[in-house]
Parts: structure tokens; sequence; C-alpha cells
């Protein structure tokens, strides 16, 4: 495989390339410039095309000039996308469960699955978190949290 | 309001219970998050501004600035007894700060460190409050095209001195300004990058990226495992952690050079805390009579770095207060805090709101203070925080951002958008991408884009208004600060090329 493939500029330029592509075909449905002066467009024209020369510039220079890329750590990169996935889970879950028993779920993943401690220390620092969370921003602040079918 | 009746003024505001209170929370908290690795002010500060909308904002600000000041004093326990920075700037603390600890001498440098950052602190609000009442009248001749420009020179400094890829920097600050852009255009009433979505009409919170980029990202980057780091222990008693006699007589030059270059780097946006205390440290080996012992445990490599840090926070207000423009992601958040409560950072500020000013300025001597006394003697206390399983961390700075996203809008809307900016934040460090840039983009974005038409407006759509003298200086200087590193880069490339085709 060529070695600008595995390059994190490559992607990230090509990315940032059609963010300013899109930026500029949002950009030209709006008012440049009026009697008034300038319109809606004129200023997400001028960073939208400069997005676009600018992420080119990016994919240009990590295909003429591929750094020798870090090693990537999957593991590690795993280990973050499974906390995201757990943290999106938990905000599904929320209009079901409520904060409380997410936010619980939320701990306990963290806790047991992900740093490996004992269930016996997962559940209690889980169930405690919550309700502790609960007391504080519900019942002593008078902030209102996500609340579910059941509580 | 002259100085003199300002600062009365200011203590009286700063001295009443409930201020004196957010302070000492301020300042705690502040310590705290300072010794934690892996937890800075801005992720702190973005979760817990959601929770002080329903508090006075003078206390409100008085807590957040506490934190910010505070959490450079707590940076340099961790260096010292861990050789891990608590904050980015302390990185430097760690060179002699460490070395001192392994040659059992931890107590002189936590005390010189402590020191250190509240003579230079205090010298910062000092000189805080002496340029920034005379820098607002100057700039009260300010109007939109040099409001334009100055925010246009803001940028490029943030994004000049913002990692090592010049041109990510500037990627991310454009991704800001998009991101700024979302919403209901105020001059034309047209929706822009709104998806459809009825909830992006008002545009993106603010609270919400800076809280998925910085503290929920930070959490997303800290689940690889580290390798567990040993402590030193704390020496005991009072007596232990003071520096003596001739240590402080050797730091002399130390402290003026901490506190001069902190605070004038503090002016600058941008360079930040971090950037102040390399600069000192190098100044003070390059003055040195014995720069052979930087690296080995001199006095100095602690006195200078941990000064200049916390300097710095008095210098990075002055623009911040009376410009509007921030040089940090901890300052844009603090900026948006301002504008959130309902102020108006800038020349008129301190006319406008002299109890914010003035309490503020006041609550950061008597933090200072509080910082000492919490840094001397509870210096043990703290570093247990340093033994506090990571596992229990996390959770609780995931609940917290929840909490302060949701109780903001009370929509689960904003806890999607919270989960998609936390990956972002991901994702920018992953790849290299500096997130002050963003933040800052996002902050200035629109008052940027207001300026700038405003500004065509008054010029019926000519470029020229930018010409006027102030403006013209400021966006010469900012074109020379992002094409200097470029010329100098294709020089480089140039001289290589013709090596390889002579060799």
């Amino acid at each position: 495989m060529k070695r600008f493939l595995r390059s994190g500029d490559f992607w990230s330029g090509l990315a940032l390339a059609a963010l300013g592509a899109y930026i500029l075909s949002e950009a030209h449905r709006w008012v440049y410039m009026s009697e008034d002066g300038p319109g809606a467009g004129f200023f997400p024209m001028w960073y939208g095309g400069i997005m676009v020369v600018l992420s080119l510039v990016l994919v240009a220079m990590s295909v003429l000039r591929p750094a020798r890329a870090a090693e990537v750590r999957w593991k590690d990169v795993g280990r973050a996308f499974t906390c995201w996935i757990a943290f999106v889970g938990c905000v599904a879950s929320m209009p079901v469960l409520g904060f409380a028993a997410s936010f619980a779920l939320l701990t306990w993943f963290i806790i047991q699955g992900m740093f490996g401690e004992r269930a016996r220390i997962a559940i209690p620092v889980a169930v405690g978190g919550a309700l502790g969370f609960y007391a504080l921003f519900e019942l002593g602040l008078d902030l209102a949290l996500p609340h579910g079918i059941f509580f | 309001m002259d100085i003199v009746s300002g600062l009365a003024h200011g203590f009286q505001v700063a001295l009443s219970a409930q201020n004196l209170l957010m302070c000492v929370i301020g300042v705690v908290l502040g310590t705290v998050i300072g010794v934690l690795p892996g937890l800075g002010p801005p992720a702190t500060i973005a979760m817990l501004l959601p929770l002080t909308f329903k508090l006075d904002p003078t206390g409100s600000m008085i807590m957040l600035a506490g934190i910010y000041y505070g959490a450079k004093y707590g940076g340099s326990t961790t260096s010292i007894l861990l050789n891990v920075p608590g904050e980015s700037s302390s990185v430097v603390t760690c060179i002699d700060g460490y070395k001192m600890a392994m040659k059992g001498r931890a107590g002189p440098a936590l005390g010189m460190a402590a020191i250190a950052s509240f003579i230079a602190g205090t010298f910062g609000v000092v000189a805080l409050m002496l340029v920034a009442p005379p820098l607002a009248n100057f700039a009260l001749a300010f109007s939109a095209p040099e409001y334009f420009a100055l925010m246009v020179l803001g940028l490029a400094m943030v994004v000049l001195l913002s990692g090592d890829s010049l041109v990510k920097a500037l990627l991310a600050m454009l991704v800001g300004l998009w991101i700024a852009s979302m919403g209901t255009d105020l001059f034309t009433a047209t929706s822009r990058f709104t998806f459809d979505r009825v909830e992006l009409l008002g545009g993106i919170d603010f609270v919400i990226v800076a809280i998925g980029v910085f503290a929920v990202g930070e959490v997303l980057g800290n689940m690889e495992p580290a390798k567990p780091a040993e402590m030193l222990p704390v020496p005991k008693g009072l007596r232990n952690l003071m520096p003596t006699w001739d240590d402080m007589k050797r730091c002399r030059f130390a402290f003026l050079n901490g506190s001069v270059i902190g605070f004038l780097i503090g002016v600058l946006p941008g360079a930040g805390s971090t950037i102040a205390s390399f600069i000192s440290y190098g100044i003070e080996k390059a003055v040195s009579k014995h720069p052979e012992e930087f690296g080995e445990g001199a006095i100095e490599g602690v006195a200078a770095p941990e000064g200049s840090n916390n300097a710095e926070t008095g210098g990075a207000l002055v623009p911040l207060l009376t410009l509007g423009i921030p040089g940090s992601g901890t300052t844009a958040i603090l900026l948006a805090a301002l504008v959130l409560w309902g102020f108006k950072p800038g020349p008129l500020f301190i006319q406008d709101s002299p109890e914010l000013f003035w309490g503020l300025v006041a609550s950061m001597y008597i933090g200072n203070v509080l910082l000492l006394v919490l840094n001397l003697p509870l210096v043990a206390v703290f570093a247990q925080l340093l033994k506090l399983p990571a596992y229990a961390m996390y959770p609780l700075i995931l609940g917290v951002s929840i909490v302060g996203v949701y109780t903001s809008a009370s929509s689960m809307f904003q806890l999607w958008l919270l989960a998609a900016f936390g990956l972002l934040g991901y994702l920018m460090r992953k790849l290299d991408y500096p997130t002050a840039p963003l933040v800052l983009g996002l902050v200035l974005g629109d008052a940027m884009e207001k300026a700038l038409r405003q500004s065509l407006m008054m010029s019926q759509g000519s470029l020229s208004i930018l010409l006027r003298p102030i403006p013209t200086a400021l966006l010469a200087i900012a074109a020379l600060l992002l094409l200097v590193p470029l010329v100098r880069k294709f020089n480089a490339y140039r001289v290589r090329v013709v090596e390889r085709e002579v060799g």
C-alpha cells in the first residue's frame, strides 16, 4: 500500500476539502454582495475557499512528502472508540432509562469493562456516583436532568 | 474611576462573604485540577460554565478565574513529585524540579514553586490593573475595521503558535469559523448550515463545542493505558518546605524574569503560559553564573518557569477584558462566559462593569494569597490526589459534561452534538490538529464576520476601508506572521533540492 494512504493528513485533508466544497456550494446559493453591503454568502465563500485550498495543500504535502507515520496503536484507538460508543449508548438510553440509570451503566462499563476492576468495586461506584449526581444536581441545585419513561 | 478608588471598590466586592467563598472554591478546584494530570482548566471551566448561569456573574467570574490561575500553582506539584506535568505550562518545571526531588530537595522545590508563583502572580495582577485602563481608553477610538484587523491578528498569532503545522492550525481555525456561522444570519435572516434542523436555527452553543472538544475529547484520549509513575514523598512540616536564604538569593533574578516575561507573553494572543515558561527558563539559564547546573536540579530552573506561567494569567486578561480578544482556549471560554452572562468585554468594559472588573482584580490578589497558603502547608494533602484511580475520574468528567450541556438547554439534541464534538476533539488530538484555533475561530467568528460586514457597509463594499492606518498595520503584521514561516519552509526546501542536485 502507498505510504500516503496510511497518512492521517491525507484522509483528514480530503475530508476537509469535501467540507470546504460543501461550504462553497451552500454559500453560492446565498447573496454575496447587495446594495446594502455583503450578504449571507460573503464570509462563508471566503473561508470555504481558503479551506479547500489549504486542505488540498495538506493532501498534496502528504502525497509528495509522506512522513514516516508513527505506528498507530489500534488497540488504544479501539479503547477510545469503545468508550465513545458507550457514551453514545448512554445518551441514547436516557429517554428510556433516565439520567441516573444510564449514567450508572456507563460508569459500570468504564470501570469494569475498560479498566478491568472487579464488580464489587464497579457496581457500588456506579450506583453511588449516579445517586450522588442525582442528589446534587436534581435535588440540591434544582437542575433538570434527562428523565426516562420510568423516572 | 481611578485605580485607587477602583481597587478599593474591588476589595469591597471581593471580600463579600459570597464572593470570598467563590474565590476559595475556584482556587481549591484549580489546585485540584492542576495537580491531576489529564484534566485542564479549559475542560473544567467549560464543564462548570452552564452551572453558573443561575449564579451571580461577578462571583462566577471570580470562581472561574480562580480555577484558571489556581491550576498553574497545582501543576508544579505533579511535575516535581511525579516528573509528569499536571498542566502543560509546568512541563519545564519537571526538568529541575524532579531532579531536586530525586536529590532529596522536594520540599524546597515545592516551596520555591509556590513562592515564585505568588510573587509573579501578584506582579501580573498589578500590571493588569495598571495596563488595562489606559489600553481600554486607547481602544475607544477603534471601530469595525480596526476590530476586524485586531481579530485577524489575534487569530494569526494563535494559529502561528499552535502546534507544528501551520496548515493544520489554519484549517482548525476555519472549521471554528464554519461552526460559528451556523444558524440564522442576523443581517439578512438567512438560515445557514442548519441541515433543515430547527434546533440549529439559533446556531451551536459554544459551551457544547468547548465541553465536547476539551472534556469528552480529553477522556477519550486518556483511555489509553498509561504506565503508572512513582510518586516521590512530600517532606513533612512547613520548615522542610521552605527554601533556604541562599536559595532565595539565587532566585532574585528568576522572580523578576518570570514576572516580566510571563506578563508580556501573556498579553500576546496565542503565546500562552507554556511558551512563557520555556522562554523565561531559557533566559534564566543564559544569564546564570552556573548554567551547567540547569537540568541537574537548579532551583532557579523551578522559580523562573513557575513564576512566568503565573504572571501570564494577568497578561492574558488584558486583551480579553479591554479588547474582547482572547489569546487561548481558556480565555476564549472566559470570553464566552462573559458574553453569556450579558457583559460586553471591550474598551467600555471597565467603565460599564466596574464591579466585575475591579472585583475580579481584587479577588486575584486574595486568590494568590490563598494559593500560597494552600500550596505550602497543604501540599501534602493535594499530593494525595495523585493516588486517585483514573477510573473514578473519567465517569465523573463525562457525567458533569452531560449535566452541563443538558441543563443549558434541556434538549437531547444538544447531547448528541456533545457526543459528536467529543469525537471531533479526540480525532483532532490523534491527528495532531491543535484545538485552540478551533475554539478561538468559534468564539471570534461571529464578531469577526459582523465587523467585516459593517466595515464594508461603511465603505459601500470597498476593501479600501481596511487601509486606514491601524487596520493596515495590524493586517500587515498578521500577514507577516503567517508568511514568514512559509517563506522559511520554502527556502529550506529549495536549499535541499539544490544540495541534492549538486550532490
